[in-house]
């Protein structure tokens, strides 16, 4: 049979199998595995069938655990059933998986496998959320690249109606679910063929009914619990065989043969690795090669993990074999082995034991690798057979790293290598919005679709949301492509920005006559001249071919402004030489049309015009003989970063994080704050520029600035001295800080994104020429010296002291220091403001509980934090512990704080007469309602420290361990601000049964939700908290529920403080509401409307999204202050005034709803007429409760 | 009374139309204009350039966040199929055809040549009984000739008509130099009727927040002196059709524009201002009028007031101020 080859990546196969197998899908998004649910949620939206014929239903839950509950529900109601996880969601699952798995229910759940959050969250693959369900009864069954996740998922499908026992089947995150590979697809015959119907009538015919009914799910006592446990043993004994039945009735209908444990090496080896996973594949690449010279190596890649059939595990190993190594990705900290190797020496003891060992005992050792997608390539697997060959190998080792506290790690060679010379192997730097991954993925399906050759694309992302580079791996050729590792050998390497020749020594991956493509501004002529020694040198040194574009040149001559992407690919496949000229451009365009013609014939002709006219434009650049350049790469910080920014946070931002060893990193995963200031990323290509002339210092830049790189202050005239020459100043408009004071506005244009909201935002215009405001755009290279030097001077300038500061009013408030700053936050991130306004306010005291998401990235994501220290080395202390947990996260941050308050209190009283009662009183009943008494206490508590110590210096009594415990305590006598943080999707869905909870024990807490109707780290999915009509991911065609009016919920406890808020449209009410909320001795909530780069807008223009959406009635602005009620006053204020234009007219602003007229029209025009209802009768709704008049009570 | 005119070689039951605007969106606008004695309805105009806009957008808002962060390589669903070229309006013209029995008239503005004369033939396949080309370039050029401009007029106008069958009218801004002679031209060209004359949209400026501020503004009644001249001077003069749109609120605004020469009377301010139902008042009146000052159809009272059929004509012709004034007097 013909079979379509497609090049797709792993997600997409395994939820390609998924989706024809199965009738009930439910989802929930976490990263890596995120994908699968898009995938099968738009085909279901497009009416695709499964091999019965009918579209599965796909349905979204509120969390892992509620996606597992509904898995369990449908599958006992007779549905085929699936879900899709990773990591902390699979860990939500494991309560349910006991249930299906001791029910003997078939299900397969697909996991693109990726750490477990200990230390610290990581995103990426390795094994530690499979390994935790092992206990659950489910079977594990491992595949290794896209070919194999697709065929894998139909195995499992078959035999877990065969064998009844419930599958996880798991591929590695990242390295195999984002891995692009040519691959053959199943036809629905094969499926069909492999699915055995009688099977999924006899799953039906088990399902609960009325018509049939039974009772499932019983309670057990001490009598008989156990034997019921043991009733299963037949079906897991019985379950091995099982699979590999359905994968010998697999290798006849497709011809691809797998075994439970497949062998690959010298038929006599001596040397054996045992692993699974993507690893295995580089394992098995070097294992080619190094038997093809004749080493006695071997390599048994593990299939089925679980049920572990030692029988199959010993038929594969060689009779020859003297010593194995064991690979496991996952630690399990304190056990005597990770898993797969106590399973490996329980084996072969086990069957030594019973005298049914066939082979000679071995040496068995094991070790960690590739942890978090850490690199894991030949040279890794070569140290792994060379640690056999000595006498005492080390075991429980470690490879990859420079494990140098306890010595575990192997030593390898990076040069050594394997891979083939006729395999491409190309290395594209780009930025994220230029589009270069983009136009890679399509060249691997051109090449892959267009050519016989074997195609591999993997993806690179660094972890900013703004400005952020990537790179692209891109392997071709006519063999089959084994490297599961990144490009270190490149034949071709293209550099799509040259700014980052300055940061990155890309060229020494450069193999001798490689090809280097670089655009660049620069003519011909001149470009020797623009690059740095390095790159001369290697160019010379390693006969590489040069050439060279003017990619912006062409992209704007035609209409694609920033996107370089099909402008890059055309001169690739120019270069490249993989197809003629002709047919390159023929395919290029055939391949614009199926990418972008659903999107209309401009943009298929702009990008056809770009492929016309970009070959006129490339040029080969004969390199000279000689390196003539004097320019060096840059430093990642400057030199006056303290010693473990230099020492730790400048290798990661160089990329060399990889080199760094284990003695550097802290051993609890605690970092300094204050890190982004020391990260110059210069990638705004324009920046604001203030124009004293024309500004009316009202401030309002500051508050919107995202990244608070744009900054005022307020000084005496006497701190000019020393100014640089262009440093701006003007005298200050109001005398609230004294006669004659001096006022700067002050942008860092290399910490800059260039969004220009603060330019949007200015209300100032220059009377002459109106287009200009107090603050214009201008580029920024030619500023960027001078304004370095005037962002040091103005740091070096004194903040305003606090206590002077009227904090009520935005133009003041924006005199605090923002502690926090320069985060990795998209360009015009509408989330950070509010983020840094509490910062602002209450920082130098605060406590922030961050849930998982987007605040958690730009906030904690290595390598730097933005959360700053002030002058004092105050500022927020903040951690993220979960997605699902963060109000029981914050509560218990208040709990302890109210407990070390109320300890130190007692002891005051207890200690009064050593201390002074005086100072006592003083510390006791200082109100610290405001900046001026908060001083004032923690010059008590400096007072009261002082004292302790003398006393502690004099005292020898038994005094002493209390005295002691008072003065780690004194400093919770000075009052703390617990900050709840977190998105919708944590607020509304994951996290609301915790949130509601947390809101009604009464604790003083104050919730900040950062609300963008939508998950938007993990892309855009859908939550309670979209509206109704906008289009989300999960929501394809349209949300066509209204949203949760989370704010009500929570007014009905009555003792609960709720405002909600939209900076955009009154920035002096979200100053008030977030000064209320925290003065609030109980649980606030704050509803922060966060326009998000997930709603399809242009995000400079962000705060007029917020107006409009307050104009039009949808968002309103209001506070709930449950202190009036108590002074018998109506505690709810409605503080805008909607209904001032149709909902439309704001909608259709943003993508999210516009696109739904595209899409489905029919669809939109219902649900937002509908959506206009809601806005309407909600708005009646709140202005009811606005006019109600408390009763007076009768005296 | 008979009040059926012809137009564009169509038969119309009354002169009076509701012309391009967001009052036609709706098809149960439509049919409503038809029961209150609408005699045919121009549609709303389909704009190439909001189309290639919207698909501009679209592809940027979709495309551009992707692909740059390793958690969300995309922000929004991939929908296999998009409605982003004239779809919608056509549908609605099939639409307007099913719910109606007065003729459609399609109005399209288009960007490229290309698109003039595509969308010109999806909108007769779609059914419309008529096309008005809703043709305008702002002339802000400096460096550019008006007789350039003209050609491009002109030249659209050629190459529609070159491809459909439908009948073609044109509507005309009133900032030709020589409003006649391109009346001439643009009929030579292929225009069966002359809608006289676009409104064009007058931005304002805000002095509380300086910025120039789009604003639609209704016609006001006064605005009608205009067309109502230039048709009595073309009228008799072109094979065109003449089509009278602009500032017609009153019974006495039809009249007079039949008087000058007009088959038909466009309205959209007063049925903005009025609603729907102000055509069945207008109509009643003007059938009042008619019987008053017995006129037995619109056909018998076309013309009369014209250039060509009054006593004065020269009170047509561009007259000086003064001399206005002292007629004023």
């Amino acid at each position: 049979m013909n079979r379509n080859k497609v090049t797709i990546d792993g997600n997409e196969a395994a939820a390609y199998t998924a989706f024809h197998t199965n009738e009930v899908i439910a989802i929930y998004p976490i990263t890596p595995s995120s994908n699968m649910g898009e995938h099968c949620d738009a085909w279901s939206a497009v009416g695709k069938k499964n091999i019965w014929g009918l579209i599965p239903t796909v349905s979204e839950l509120q969390s892992e655990g509620g996606a597992s509950g509904s898995v369990h529900g449908a599958l006992q109601s007779g549905a085929l059933t699936t879900t899709f996880t990773a990591s902390q969601g699979l860990l939500l699952m494991i309560p349910n998986m006991f249930k299906i798995a001791g029910e003997l229910t078939s299900t397969v759940f697909h996991v693109s496998a990726r750490s477990v959050a200990a230390h610290a969250l990581s995103i990426f693959g390795d094994h530690s959320d499979v390994m935790a369900t092992r206990q659950t009864g489910f079977a594990l069954l491992a595949s290794n690249n896209p070919q194999e996740v697709m065929d894998f998922a139909l195995i499992a499908q078959a035999a877990t109606l065969n064998s009844r026992i419930p599958f996880v089947h798991f591929f590695d995150g990242f390295r195999t679910s984002h891995d692009v590979m040519k691959i053959e697809e199943l036809s629905t015959e094969d499926m069909h063929s492999m699915v055995d119907d009688e099977l999924v009538i006899a799953h039906r015919k088990r399902a609960l009914s009325p018509d049939n009914p039974v009772l499932r799910g019983t309670a057990q006592n001490p009598d008989v619990f156990f034997q019921g446990r043991e009733t299963v043993n037949p079906y897991y004994i019985a379950c091995p065989g099982m699979v590999q039945e359905q994968m010998d009735k697999f290798a006849k209908l497709v011809g691809r043969q797998y075994k439970l444990f497949d062998y690959i090496g010298a038929k006599d080896a001596e040397k054996v690795i045992i692993m699974m996973g993507s690893g295995a594949s580089a394992a098995e690449e070097t294992v080619d090669y190094l038997a093809a010279k004749g080493e006695k190596v071997g390599l048994v890649k593990v299939r089925l993990y679980r049920p572990f059939s030692i029988d199959h595990f010993l038929s594969a190993l060689p009779q020859s074999v003297k010593s194995i190594s064991v690979l496991d990705r996952t630690k399990e900290p304190g056990a005597p082995g990770e898993p797969l190797y106590m399973d490996i020496v329980n084996a072969i003891s086990e069957k030594f034991v019973a005298g049914e060992l066939k082979i000679n005992y071995p040496k068995i050792v094991g070790g960690r690798y590739g942890l978090s997608s850490k690199e894991f390539t030949p040279a890794m697997v070569k140290a792994v057979f060379d640690n056999l060959d000595s006498e005492k190998p080390k075991n429980h080792f470690t490879v990859g790293i420079k494990e140098d506290v306890t010595n575990s790690s192997l030593d390898f060679d990076p040069a050594f290598s394997v891979e083939a010379d006729e395999t491409f192997r190309g290395k594209f730097y780009g930025l994220g919005a230029d589009g270069t991954v983009g136009a890679n993925k399509n060249s691997i399906k051109i090449i892959g679709e267009g050519t016989d050759y074997n195609a591999q694309g993997y993806f690179v992302y660094d972890s900013k949301k703004s400005g952020s580079m990537t790179i692209s791996h891109l392997r071709f050729g006519p063999k089959t492509i084994k490297s599961t590792y990144l490009i270190n050998k490149a034949n071709f390497i293209a550099c799509h920005q040259q700014v980052f020749l300055e940061k990155l020594d890309m060229l020494k991956e450069a193999i001798e006559g490689a090809t280097f493509l670089l655009n660049t501004k620069i003519p011909k002529e001149e470009v020797w001249d623009s690059l740095p020694e390095k790159v001369q040198k290697d160019l010379i040194e390693k006969k590489l071919k040069f050439y060279i574009i003017d990619a912006y040149k062409v992209a704007n001559e035609t209409g694609m402004g920033a996107r370089i992407n099909t402008i890059m690919q055309t001169c690739f496949f120019a270069i490249s030489n993989i197809f003629t000229k002709d047919k390159a451009i023929d395919l290029i365009k055939d391949s614009i049309k199926k990418t972008y013609g659903v999107k209309g014939d401009k943009i298929v002709q702009m990008n056809f015009d770009a492929v016309d006219k970009t070959l006129a434009n490339l040029f080969e650049v004969e390199v000279p003989g000689k390196v003539t350049s004097k320019i060096q790469l840059q430093p990642p910080v400057s030199g006056n970063a303290p010693d473990f920014v230099k020492e730790v946070t400048a290798k990661i931002i160089a990329g060399e994080g990889d080199d760094l060893p284990v003695s550097k990193f802290p051993v609890d995963g605690t970092f300094p704050l204050s890190t982004t200031k020391w990260e110059k990323r210069n990638i705004a290509l324009e920046v604001p520029v203030w124009d004293p002339e024309v500004c009316i210092q009202c401030n309002k830049c500051v508050v919107v600035c995202p990244h608070a790189t744009i900054r005022a202050k307020v000084y005496d005239e006497k701190h000019l001295k020393d100014m640089p020459d262009t440093f701006k100043h003007t005298k200050f408009r109001a005398k609230d800080y004294g006669d004659d004071m001096i006022y700067s506005l002050q942008v860092a244009v290399e910490d800059c994104t260039g969004c220009e909201l603060c330019v949007d935002v200015c209300p100032a215009k220059n009377k002459k020429e109106t287009r200009l405001k107090a603050i214009n755009m201008a580029e920024q290279i030619p500023l960027r010296e001078k304004e370095r030097e005037n962002w040091d001077f103005f740091l070096s300038i004194p903040e305003l002291d606090r206590r002077v500061i009227n904090v009520a009013k935005v133009k003041d408030s924006q005199f605090l220091e923002p502690l926090f700053e320069f985060s990795g936050a998209c360009s015009g991130c509408g989330e950070t403001p509010y983020v840094k306004l509490v910062s602002q306010l209450f920082g130098d005291r605060t406590i922030v509980a961050n849930a998982t998401g987007c605040s958690s990235i730009y906030g904690g994501n290595l390598p730097t934090t933005p959360w700053a220290t002030d002058k004092n080395g105050r500022g927020p202390s903040w951690s993220n512990s979960l997605f699902e947990d963060n109000a029981e996260f914050g509560f218990g941050f208040r709990l302890a704080i109210d407990k070390h308050n109320a300890q130190a209190k007692e002891l005051l009283k207890k200690y009064s007469d050593d201390i002074g009662t005086t100072l006592v009183d003083a510390l006791l009943n200082t109100p610290q309602k405001d900046e001026a008494e908060i001083y004032e206490q923690r010059e008590n508590v400096e007072l009261l420290k002082k004292k302790l110590k003398d006393l502690l210096k004099a005292e020898s009594n038994g005094k002493t361990g209390e005295l002691n415990h008072l003065l780690s305590m004194a400093d919770y006598l000075v009052k703390k601000s617990v900050w709840i943080m977190g998105g919708d999707g944590w607020a509304y869905d994951i996290g609301y049964g915790g949130l509601d909870h947390v809101l009604a024990t009464g604790k003083n807490v104050n919730v900040l939700v950062l609300d963008t109707e939508v998950y938007s780290n993990t892309g855009g999915q859908c939550s309670k908290a979209t509206p109704r009509g906008a289009v989300a991911k999960f929501a394809a065609a349209g949300k066509p529920a209204a949203k949760k009016d989370l704010g009500l919920m929570a007014m009905s406890y009555g003792n609960v403080y709720v405002a909600k808020v939209a900076m955009g449209a009154n920035d002096q009410h979200t100053l008030r509401a977030f000064l209320e909320a925290e003065a609030y001795d109980g649980p606030s909530l704050i509803i922060a409307y966060s326009h998000c780069i997930a709603h399809g807008i242009n995000m400079g223009k962000g705060m007029k999204n917020q107006k409009a959406a307050v104009d039009s009635g949808y968002w309103q602005l209001y506070r709930f202050n449950p202190e009036l009620a108590e002074e018998g006053k109506n505690p709810f204020k409605l503080d805008s005034k909607g209904l001032k234009m149709p909902l439309k007219d704001y909608a259709y602003m943003e993508t999210r709803y516009k696109m739904l007229t595209k899409s489905h029209p029919k669809i939109a025009d219902q649900l937002i007429k509908e959506a206009q209802i809601d806005v309407t009768t909600k708005w009646k709704e709140y202005e009811r409760l606005a006019s109600w008049e408390p009763e007076k009570s009768e005296e | 009374m008979d009040l059926s005119t012809d137009y564009l070689g169509l038969k119309l039951k009354s002169p009076l139309v509701p012309s391009a605007g967001p009052i036609t969106q709706e098809i149960s606008s439509i049919k409503q204009m038809e029961d209150a004695g609408a005699g045919a309805v121009v549609l709303y105009s389909l704009f190439e350039e909001q189309l290639e806009h919207e698909s501009l957008e679209l592809h940027h808002h979709t495309e551009v966040p992707g692909e740059s962060f390793a958690e969300a390589t995309s922000y929004f669903p991939e929908p296999f199929e998009y409605k982003m070229g004239p779809e919608e309006y056509l549908k609605h013209i099939r639409k307007a055809k099913e719910t109606v029995d007065m003729p459609i008239i399609a109005s399209l503005n288009g960007k490229s040549l290309g698109g003039w004369i595509d969308y010109s033939k999806q909108i007769e396949q779609a059914g419309a009984d008529a096309l008005e080309l809703n043709i305008y370039f702002m002339a802000t050029d400096i460096e550019q000739k008006s007789e350039e401009l003209e050609k491009k007029y002109a030249h659209i106008v050629k190459r529609v008509r070159s491809e459909i069958k439908i009948p073609i009218a044109v509507k005309m801004h009133p900032f030709f130099s020589s409003v006649a002679h391109m009346a001439k031209e643009l009929n030579k060209a292929g225009a069966d009727g002359l809608v006289l004359f676009n409104r064009f949209y007058q931005p304002d400026i805000n002095l509380e927040t300086l910025e120039v501020e789009p604003n639609v503004i209704l016609s006001t009644p006064f605005a009608m002196r205009l067309p109502l001249r230039w048709i009595a001077i073309l009228y008799g003069r072109t094979n065109a059709d003449l089509a009278a749109t602009t500032g017609i609120y009153t019974e006495t605004d039809v009249i007079k524009m039949i008087m000058v020469g007009a088959k038909i009377t466009q309205m959209l301010s007063c049925l903005l201002k009025y609603g729907i139902g102000h055509i069945a008042e207008v109509t009643s009146k003007m059938k009042l009028w008619m019987e008053e000052k017995e006129y037995e159809s619109v056909e018998q009272m076309r013309g009369s007031m014209s250039y060509m059929n009054v006593d004065d004509p020269a009170k047509f012709e561009r007259a000086n101020y003064t001399k206005v004034l002292h007629s004023y007097k």
